[in-house]
């Protein structure tokens, strides 16, 4: 578990790297309840004009919802958390999908054993969060 | 047309109930591929110090977006859903979601903004036990895309 004492403003998190699959899409379409067409059908979503089936936004804030409680050791750290959904994550009809990297700053030390982390994430060239920024509780 | 800017600052009714459940904690989990022990296993979640398996962070969106569906597709407001994305979301915690919670949520239209051609709606959504303690605010911000 990370310790409040023990971080440093400035210091980067390791980055890691999510996969994003057609099946990953249909399980999470299943566990939000959100069924929107351009998440599964690659039929409505060229005709609405987007390149490919995408990602929910949900989707890719989880994955950095789990890049964040996985450095904090602690699943339910969290106090605040909100991102700026700045580009689509293409999901190809093939055996990768597509990849989410994510990487971390630690942005702020604050009262209360508060630690503030600036959160980006990728998808090959786009930025598909920004102003993302994750409050944990550190012990 | 057009989004009705008087709508801000209105309230809809809290939903029905909802009883999290350790079954759809792990559906959820598997869903988004986090293995955490905290949301399928009780003794992992109880030695961390939770009453029983918690919920990832972004689980309460399952919640807000069932409630805040009172407000977006509020005739009066006027969202032309066909031409809206999800633009921004944020969640305050006072706690994590847990299994056994039983919770109800209750929106606000706390955000109307016109940038451009783009029309921006944010929704409060507080989630709190049908007991009235709070575990968690969803601020969740559309984007009506304009059709000119």
């Amino acid at each position: 578990m990370t310790k409040f004492a023990d971080v440093t403003v400035g210091e980067q998190l390791p980055p890691a790297s999510y996969p994003a699959t057609r099946l990953s899409l249909v399980k999470y379409c299943g566990a939000s309840g959100d069924f929107n067409f351009i998440h599964w059908n690659e039929r409505i979503a060229r005709s609405v004009g987007l390149p490919n089936v995408i990602a929910h936004g949900m989707f890719t804030m989880a994955q950095a919802g789990r890049y964040v409680t996985d450095w904090a050791g602690d699943a339910g750290a969290l106090v605040d958390f909100g991102v700026r959904f700045s580009a689509m994550v293409v999901v190809p009809d093939d055996d990768t999908g597509a990849t989410i990297d994510v990487s971390g700053t630690v942005e702020e030390k604050l009262d209360g054993n508060l630690v503030a982390v600036a959160l980006t994430a990728r998808s090959g060239d786009a930025k598909v969060l920004s102003r993302a920024r994750a409050v944990v509780r550190l012990p | 047309m057009g989004v009705n800017a008087d709508y801000l600052g209105r309230s809809y009714p809290a939903t029905e109930p909802y009883e999290v459940s350790r079954v759809k904690i792990a559906d959820f989990a598997e869903a988004i591929g986090d293995p955490n022990p905290l949301y399928t296993d009780a003794s992992a979640a109880q030695a961390a110090g939770y009453p029983d398996v918690i919920a990832p962070p972004t689980f309460p969106i399952v919640i807000t977006m069932a409630a805040s569906r009172a407000a977006i597709g509020d005739p009066g407001l006027g969202i032309n859903y066909a031409m809206v994305v999800h633009g921004e979301q944020r969640f305050t915690y006072s706690r994590p979601l847990r299994a056994g919670d039983v919770v109800v949520a209750q929106s606000t239209i706390s955000g109307i903004r016109e940038v451009g051609s783009m029309t921006m709606v944010t929704t409060e959504t507080e989630i709190k036990t049908v007991d009235g303690e709070h575990v968690c605010t969803g601020y969740g911000t559309l984007v009506e895309r304009g059709s000119g």
